[in-house]
């Protein structure tokens, strides 16, 4: 019997047997000792089918409800064409992961070449990586970058404005490097810069910002840059990358360092995941930069190669002395933000941007008008925009009528921070992908709730 | 056999140390970059800093490894090789010719504990 998970026929295990001289794989096993062996049954369920399996998984899928999603907070639903998928689903890519054997992947190192170039290019940075995990991973190698570049820091000044989550990681971060964060309080929605210079001193690694931050809201970084490096600390920045086809980059504001997630570059919703982040910096950091690097080589024929460099960054060269354990990339999701941006160029980003930008601003223009919600900072904001409602009542009322006309509302940014001075904040994310109708719809039912 | 120089003093983590005036030069063995290989690269050290004996300095990349520097005497960074930024394998050719930093208010006691030539040869003789 050939089972559908296990490739070996019972021929094809006779035969390997009997190359290392074996008659049954009992014997095979006979030098382990009795008590580690399983003298019963594996207790699990019994097999199923494929055909079951599948029958099963559709039915918990179609317990999902489907809606039109105006749900943001750090993932969006943009319109993504469909070479993304096409192009990405190739055997070649879908199995090659990070490249270990490297060099001999010249096609998977040229798709990561291309990754790091448009970074740079949307941050206006010198040298990107292969990718790391997600954004909140970017955050934590961000600040483990600022403090492994000064001496004798081991404090890293965090906005509160930081997405809540990321805000965990960089706690998680803190605990088990045994380094401390010092928040920088945000006034009227936005990070509050005139609280800088107090707070910094000379035990301060850097700055991580994030601009759209957690309400959606935009920052502004003037002057920020130099009062940090008066101080010898880095700057970093957070940003949704499609956001900077249209609001200035890291690099514009002299920063360090730029981090964030290319989630909104050409990576499905798909519960949360997988994700992509990605992190950049000035070339003075080449050297600190974390994870794989890939350069545009020659090789000893005069032809154009890709290889893996300044590999003597990474754990594997650099030991226990190495001041990042990431080892490997996010290398398929790359691949699909490479492909995504490919596909849309700068026109085509500059357009998704603008559209998610004009259509996000409509529907706020309309909802302030009505009674009981508020857009409560006068702040410019992208894609999403805080609503603040009079009261929670009002708040679940208008998310369940919104629900029962098939639209999801926006996210409730308690969910994701669980404090009560966030429970009547509603956060609706427009992409370019909702349509005019679909904005109408949202608005009559809208009126129809809050009169 | 590594070459050793008779005017100089020597770490067990291969550094060597030369004294002019009120500086004292650092750079690595003969040994020490042997042992490294080709060199790629020369992380020098801020300026105007103060490091104790026995901490990281610096690091120096080779094609095989990155290594780090331990400072041999207590002082402050008052100059960086900067001709390694860009060459970093002068020290392959002449590591003695080529320090890495040079410190001022240096330790005398700190240098006085370190090897002379015939220590260090004997020490090299037993690893």
């Amino acid at each position: 019997m050939i089972y559908p998970y296990i490739p070996h026929t019972d021929e094809d295990r006779k035969v390997m047997l009997e190359a290392i001289g074996l008659s049954s794989m009992e014997e095979l096993f006979s030098g382990l000792s009795e008590d580690i062996l399983l003298s019963d049954s594996v207790p699990i369920s019994h097999g199923r089918t494929e055909d079951e399996v599948q029958r099963m998984i559709d039915s918990i899928a179609q317990r999902n409800v489907r809606g039109i999603p105006f749900l943001g907070c750090g993932c969006y639903d943009h319109i993504i064409p469909s070479t993304v998928e096409a192009l990405s689903s190739l055997p070649s890519f879908v199995t090659a992961y990070t490249p270990y054997q490297a060099e001999m992947s010249q096609g998977l190192l040229q798709a990561i070449y291309e990754f790091q170039s448009m970074i740079c290019e949307i941050t206006s940075m010198d040298v990107a990586n292969a990718s790391l995990y997600d954004g909140a991973n970017a955050a934590s190698e961000a600040a483990s970058l600022m403090v492994g570049a000064k001496r004798h820091a081991s404090v890293v000044l965090v906005s509160s404005t930081l997405h809540p989550f990321t805000l965990q990681v960089l706690q998680t971060w803190a605990k088990g490097t045994g380094k401390s964060l010092r928040i920088v309080k945000e006034k009227d929605g936005v990070v509050d810069l005139s609280l800088l210079s107090s707070l910094l001193d000379s035990t301060c690694a850097g700055l991580i910002v994030q601009s759209p931050n957690r309400y959606g809201l935009l920052e502004s970084y003037e002057g920020v840059a130099e009062i940090l490096h008066e101080q010898k600390a880095l700057f970093a920045i957070s940003n949704d990358p499609l956001s900077l086809a249209m609001q200035k980059s890291p690099g514009q504001w002299n920063a360090d360092i730029a981090i964030g997630d290319t989630q909104s570059l050409g990576l499905p919703l798909a519960f949360g995941g997988p994700s992509c982040g990605f992190m950049a910096v000035k070339e003075a950091l080449l050297r600190k930069l974390p994870g794989r690097l890939v350069g545009l080589t020659e090789d000893g024929k005069g032809r154009k190669g890709f290889t893996l460099t300044f590999q003597a960054r990474e754990q594997h060269i650099k030991r226990e002395r190495a001041t990042s354990n990431i080892c490997s990339n996010q290398a398929l999701a790359a691949l699909m933000t490479t492909i995504h941006l490919s596909s849309l160029g700068w026109d085509g980003m500059l357009e998704a941007a603008n559209q998610s930008y004009a259509k996000a601003h409509y529907l706020a223009y309309h909802l302030a008008q009505l009674p009981g919600m508020t857009l409560v900072w006068d702040k410019p904001f992208w894609c999403e925009f805080p609503l603040v409602f009079s009261d929670s009542k009002r708040l679940r009322k208008f998310m369940q009528e919104l629900r029962n006309e098939g639209i999801f509302a926006g996210v409730r940014l308690s969910t994701l921070t669980r404090k009560v001075k966030d429970e009547l904040v509603l956060l609706v994310a427009v992409t370019e992908k909702r349509s005019r109708e679909e904005l109408e719809l949202y608005l009559a039912a809208a009126r129809r709730v809050m009169k | 056999m590594s070459k050793i120089m008779e005017n100089l003093r020597y770490s067990k983590d291969h550094e060597w140390v030369r004294i002019e005036g009120d500086k004292a030069y650092v750079g690595i063995t003969d040994h020490a970059q042997h042992e490294l290989g080709e060199i790629v690269f020369v992380e020098l050290p801020p300026l105007g800093e103060q490091y104790r004996k026995g901490e990281e300095i610096s690091t120096v990349e080779s094609v095989k490894a990155a290594s780090a520097i331990i400072n041999p005497v207590e002082g402050v960074v008052h100059e960086a090789n900067e001709d390694l930024d860009g060459s970093p394998e002068l020290i392959n050719e002449d590591c003695y010719a080529h320090h890495l930093y040079i410190l001022t208010s240096f330790s005398q006691a700190d240098y006085d504990e370190l090897l002379d030539a015939k220590a260090y040869q004997a020490y090299l003789e037993t690893l």
